[in-house]
Parts: structure tokens; C-alpha cells; sequence
């Protein structure tokens, strides 16, 4: 098993005719996602990277049932309407790649999905996420990845990767990593993910990596109360001087709210290890993986 | 964004939010004296800079004549402004002047994006002219909140209720609610991420007033404002920070002495802790973004080193799709096209590390395997130099 994606998703390629969504198209077929269609608009008819091109999203999902999308189309093009327009066609998982979509725009995207209830959004300016083996949606790189027993779910791109990387060669392969993204309002937060790895049975210990900004980690720390599983955190952005944007849009120290000290105490109040450095990490998820073979 | 207090005014009057009269801004004493001849012969002189607690600071005075006010603009402009939000101080290049108000209340009305609720969330306090994270650690129950639906938008009955909760005079809640439908109007018309009106001013003349306005625009929706655009240059505090946002790269000064470029926002967060820990002092955070090629990497040495203050580098790159030792010729290259005296530590992870690595070893470039050993290196060169 994995999370929110796996063999059997079908993916639509929102963006599919630009530079980067039709090399990481190219990139997700290799790595044997599913990729059944793409959609620009205007462009309709034509075939690209293999995958037959729609004009909308409601074309691509009825001619080929397609249950999931990928964005691609960049922030000035209307990312965010892009998302919408995905929703409507009654795609149940939306991937937003796009960095910098306004934040006015993503409070309208997340309150009009909240009331429908029917699409899960990951991102924006998110990675994407991957099952190792199975399927991957967005811009991570396969190589790293291998299939196994942790969980990833990261705030950021790069240093899931480093992670990721460390973890596999030291022997410890994923379930599924999901990026969540950088941004102060996205569709999917850690206390969204936490209780998907809680409930998969392949997954056995779980690799949580926040920063600095918001409360997001805060609020995972309370629901890791209630969970079964082993956690590890990370926090990235602990020497990060207050009232700066690191970076992603979400990663600012504001007042007394989004600081390291705060996310590390909830935390480890918790009960969960936090690496001090992402050297740290596998070390801390082989001690939990043996702990539970050791209790069997 | 950050906008100064007087273009945050000149926004939000657009939007009919009232504001005190103004004569405009002043460069020199000159301007300022004859600002204050236009209105009436008394004003207040108001340092614009980037800050909260101005006043305290020296940099808002009242001028009870031209004269006056020529000598104490005289003071403030060229001042270097030191608040206890900028403790290095700012130097002040503009002043506005206003008209004279009597205040005989102030409140506090703020707007910001709440992530926890995913909504812009209206703050009122009947707590005004103080720092509001102050009043909210002290007496949180002196603080009212309203979080704002996007899709019905503002209820009147919301808003009462908000300044009700709030405790704000009864006398003065109808106007504070126009107050507060105009301020939330021009912050989603501007794509604002802060609005604060830090006092709102009740007056002996009974008008409820911007006494001061902050005001942030979402750098994410720029690209929709072209009316924003002369507020971008101006409003830059730092050269070296000015020209990297020109080129859309992610660069934050810190003041330390190890100049930092890595990819991705949480691995170049990541890597300034590890500079810390090891002993080290960052001088900045640069996101070079994905790709890394040649030219880009070029350019971001470049604007590091244009900081003088830098006496080694470290470039930390995360191969992932694109190949480490693709990455490893484009650093040699940048590194070669540009005269360097400093130390710079390279370290390459991911797809193809172990070949750009060799190709590195090749090179005048100090290589590290490891993120952690990269910055012990980095932090022994440049400690050991001093």
C-alpha cells in the first residue's frame, strides 16, 4: 500500500504543452506513472510527450478517466483557476506544482474546495509526491526514492530529497513521500497526511519535516498524540532570523508565531525525537524500525 | 512588499478609508516648511521609514510653525532612525507631513492571512497605539477576531459584533465598521497580506482616522499590479537584496561572514543552521532554484561576494533531476569567470553525485561529501583566516 497514489492513478497534466510540464511529463512516464492525458487550452488534438492533449479538463477526465492532475500552468496564467477548473471536472486529487500563486486567490481556491468536499489539493509550490515503485506526480526525482516502510511528509522540495536520499542509502525505503509545500494556505497540511500514513499498513515509521512560519507543525505535534506510529521531525530554519521570509512564501518567524523553539517543543511534548540534523534521521527511524521488530 | 506609511494612505484613501489631510511628502526642510504653510502653519512631521515605533525612536515631531518645522525636518531627514524593530537603525530620506490631530481615543484595526483558519482575519482592539503582540500576551481578551468567509464576503452584523467584542466605544462602532468594510475592501482590491491601523484615531472632533497606516502587498500577486511597480525599487532597504529580487533570486542578507547559495528554500534553511552549529556565521540566504545551470549559478556568486563582508562560501546543490555533474561543471565555470579570493566549499548530493564530485576534484573548488562536513569546512577556513 501507499498513500494518495499508487498503480491505479490516472493522471491529467494541467500545463502539459509548457517547458516544464512537458519534461516532468516526460519524467513521471519513465518513472511509470500513468500519465493518460494533458490539457492546454487551445491546443486540443495534439499529442504531446505521447499523451493525447484536451482543450479542458472536463475533455481530458471523460475521455480518459483520469482521477487525478498535475499542475503545471505558471502563476501569471492563472494557476489557481486551474485548480478550480480540475475540482469541477470531479478530478479527486490536485497537484499544484506552481510556485508564487497570490494568497488571496489560494483562501478563495481552499474555501470553494472545503464546501464541495470532494477534491483533496496538494500544494501550491509544493514538489509533489511519489509511491516508490508505483507512481509519482510532480517534480521529485525517482532515482532517489525506493519502496519500504517510512512515510515522508516534508514542507519543503530539496531537503525531502536529501532526506530521502539519506534514508535510502542506508537501507530504508518509503511508502510514499508526500511535499506539502511552502506556501501559507495549502490544500493539504500535516494533520491531513499523518492520519493517511497512520492508517497505511505498509507504512511503519513516519519522517515529518517542517520549518519555520505558521503552526502547521504545532498542530501535527497534537494529532502525533493520538497516533500509533513512531514519529520523527525535523525542522529546518532554526538560526533563521525573525520577521524574514526565508525563501517560501510560509517560512517567516511573524511576532511570537511560525518559531523553531515552538515547533520543537510541541513536538518533542509529543513524544517525537527531532533530529538536530537531517544526519541524525536515519539513525532515529532505524532505532524506531527496530524497536518495533523487537516488540514484534 | 512593505510601503511606506504615506503611499499605504494615499492607497487606502483611494478606497475611502479615511486618513488625516496631508500636505505630501517632504525630501528637504525646504519642503517640509512649505508643507506646513499649506496647511495652515502647524503639522506633524512623520520619518517614512520601514518600522514600527517611530515616534519613540525621535522620528515624528510636531511643527507649530514653518520655521518649526523646517528645523525639525532638518533633524529627521538624514537621521539614522534606530527603533526596537530595526536596532541598526534606518536612514530616513522622506518625510510626510500631516495635519495636527487631537486624539482622544485610539484603537487598533489590523488585517493579515490566518493560516489556521485559511481565511483573512479582521483584529480590533480597543487596546490602540501600543504593540499589538504585546497586548496579545498580556490581555488576549482585549483582542477580537473575525475571521472573513472569501466567498460571502463582509456582514455588517460581523462587523458590529467585532467591535463590540473588541469593546470599542458604542458611539464610535457605526463608524468603525465603514472604517473597516473600506480598509478590508482596499486590501483585497491591493492583494494585501498586512493591513494595520495602529491607532485609529478618534478625534476631539469626533472623525475616526488612520492616525498610522502599515500596509504589505503579497509579492506573489505583483505580477497583477503594474500600479505597484514605483513602489518595488523604492522600497528596498538593502543594495545587495535589491539587485537579487531584480533577477527573481531568493536572497536574504544576515550580517554574518559565510556566504551561502543552495537549492530550495528548506535545504538553504537547513544548511545556515548547519553553519551555526558548527560555529560559523551566515551572511545570507540564496535559493538558486532549480536547475542550477551555469549562468544563473554565476550570477548568484556574483551578488553573494558583492557583499564584502564574505570571506568564504559554501554552495550546497541537491541533484535531483538535474544531474550533480552537470551541476559541478556549471559551478567550475561560474567559478572560473568570476575573480575570487575566497575559500568556496562545494558539496554535490544525489543523482550522480559521486561524478561530479570527481569533476570537482579537478578544480581550485574545496569539495565535501556531506552537508555537515561541508560546513565544518567552510566554518575551519574562514574562522582560521580571521
Amino acid at each position: 500500500m501507499s498513500i494518495l497514489i499508487d498503480e491505479n492513478t490516472r493522471v491529467v497534466v494541467q500545463g502539459i504543452t509548457g517547458r516544464d510540464g512537458g519534461f516532468h511529463t516526460s519524467q513521471m512516464i519513465e518513472y511509470g506513472t500513468r500519465v493518460v492525458a494533458g490539457t492546454t487550452p487551445g491546443k486540443g488534438g495534439q499529442v504531446a510527450q505521447g499523451v493525447p492533449v484536451f482543450n479542458t479538463v472536463r475533455d481530458a477526465v471523460r475521455e480518459t478517466g483520469a482521477n487525478a492532475s498535475v499542475i503545471f500552468v505558471p502563476a501569471k496564467l492563472n494557476a489557481a483557476d486551474a485548480i478550480l477548473e480540475a475540482a469541477d471536472a470531479g478530478v479527486e486529487l490536485v497537484v499544484c506544482i506552481t510556485e508564487g500563486v497570490p494568497t488571496e486567490d489560494m483562501i478563495k481556491v481552499n474555501a470553494v474546495l472545503k464546501s464541495r468536499g470532494r477534491t483533496r489539493l496538494v500544494g501550491p509550490n509544493c514538489p509533489g509526491l511519489i509511491s516508490p515503485g508505483k507512481c509519482k506526480i510532480g517534480i521529485i526525482p525517482g532515482s532517489i526514492f525506493t519502496p519500504g516502510p517510512v512515510g515522508l511528509v516534508s514542507r519543503s522540495g530539496t531537503l525531502t530529497y536529501e532526506i530521502a536520499d539519506e534514508l535510502t542509502r542506508n537501507g530504508m525505503g518509503q511508502s510514499s513521500g508526500v511535499g506539502i509545500g511552502g506556501d501559507p494556505m495549502i490544500g493539504t497540511t500535516f494533520i491531513d497526511v499523518l492520519p493517511m500514513f497512520e492508517a497505511d499498513p505498509d507504512t511503519k515509521v513516519i519522517v515529518m519535516v517542517g520549518e519555520i512560519g505558521g503552526s502547521d507543525e504545532e498542530h501535527g505535534a497534537e494529532y502525533i498524540k493520538q497516533m500509533t506510529k513512531p514519529v520523527i521531525g525535523f525542522i529546518g530554519g532554526r538560526t533563521a532570523p525573525p520577521g524574514k521570509r526565508m525563501g517560501h512564501a510560509g517560512a517567516i518567524i511573524s511576532g511570537n508565531t511560525g518559531t523553531p523553539q515552538a515547533k520543537v517543543a510541541a513536538l518533542e511534548a509529543a513524544g517525537v525525537p527531532v533530529a538536530d540534523t537531517t544526519h541524525d534521521i536515519p539513525a532515529l527511524v532505524r532505532a524506531a524500525l527496530d524497536r518495533l521488530l523487537a516488540a514484534g | 512588499m512593505k510601503i511606506h506609511e504615506y503611499q499605504a494612505k494615499q492607497l487606502l484613501a483611494q478606497y475611502g478609508v479615511a486618513v488625516p489631510r496631508n500636505a505630501g511628502i517632504a525630501k528637504t526642510p525646504a519642503e517640509a516648511r512649505a508643507a506646513v504653510e499649506a496647511l495652515g502653519g502647524s503639522g506633524v512631521i512623520k520619518a517614512q521609514v520601514h518600522s514600527g515605533g517611530r515616534g519613540k525612536a525621535g522620528g515624528i515631531k510636531v511643527a507649530k510653525s514653518p520655521e518649526e518645522a523646517e528645523k525639525i525636518s532638518g533633524e529627521i531627514l538624514g537621521m539614522l532612525l534606530k527603533t526596537h524593530q530595526v536596532p541598526d537603525g534606518l536612514i530616513v530620506e522622506t518625510v510626510l507631513v500631516e495635519e495636527p490631530i487631537e486624539i482622544v481615543k485610539e484603537y487598533y484595526l489590523g488585517i493579515v492571512p490566518d493560516r489556521d483558519s485559511q481565511r483573512d482575519v479582521l483584529i480590533v482592539s480597543a487596546k490602540g497605539g501600543m504593540d499589538i503582540e504585546a497586548v496579545a500576551e498580556e490581555d488576549p481578551d482585549a483582542i477580537a477576531r473575525l475571521p472573513v468567509d472569501p466567498i460571502e464576503g463582509l456582514r455588517d452584523y460581523a462587523l458590529r459584533q467585532v467591535c463590540y467584542d473588541a469593546k470599542l466605544d458604542a458611539s464610535v462602532v457605526n463608524k468603525a465598521v465603514v472604517f473597516l468594510r473600506q480598509l478590508y475592501n482596499a486590501y483585497v482590491a491591493s492583494d494585501g497580506c498586512l493591513a494595520e491601523i495602529n491607532p485609529l484615531a478618534v478625534t476631539a472632533d469626533g472623525r475616526v482616522l488612520a492616525a498610522d497606516a502599515k500596509f504589505q502587498i503579497d509579492d506573489s500577486a505583483l505580477f497583477r499590479h503594474p500600479e505597484f511597480a514605483e513602489y518595488a525599487e523604492e522600497n528596498e532597504d538593502d543594495e545587495i537584496e535589491a539587485r537579487a529580487h531584480k533577477q527573481d533570486i531568493a536572497y536574504v542578507r544576515l550580517g554574518g561572514d559565510i556566504g551561502i547559495i543552495c537549492n530550495g528554500a528548506g535545504l538553504t534553511m537547513t544548511t545556515m543552521d548547519e553553519v551555526k552549529r558548527a560555529g560559523g556565521n551566515p551572511a545570507d540566504f540564496l535559493d538558486v532554484g532549480g536547475g542550477a545551470q551555469a549562468d544563473r549559478v554565476r550570477e548568484c556568486l556574483s551578488i553573494v561576494l558583492s557583499d564584502t563582508n564574505v570571506k568564504g562560501v559554501l554552495i550546497n546543490i541537491f541533484g535531483g533531476i538535474t544531474r550533480c555533474d552537470e551541476v559541478a561543471k556549471g559551478v567550475i565555470s561560474a567559478s572560473e569567470q568570476l575573480t575570487i579570493t575566497v575559500p568556496i566549499v562545494v558539496r554535490l548530493a544525489g543523482t550522480r553525485a559521486e561524478e561530479g564530485a570527481a569533476i570537482l576534484a579537478q578544480s581550485s573548488l574545496i569539495p565535501a561529501g556531506t552537508m555537515q562536513e561541508a560546513a565544518a569546512k567552510i566554518v575551519t577556513l574562514v574562522n582560521g583566516a580571521a
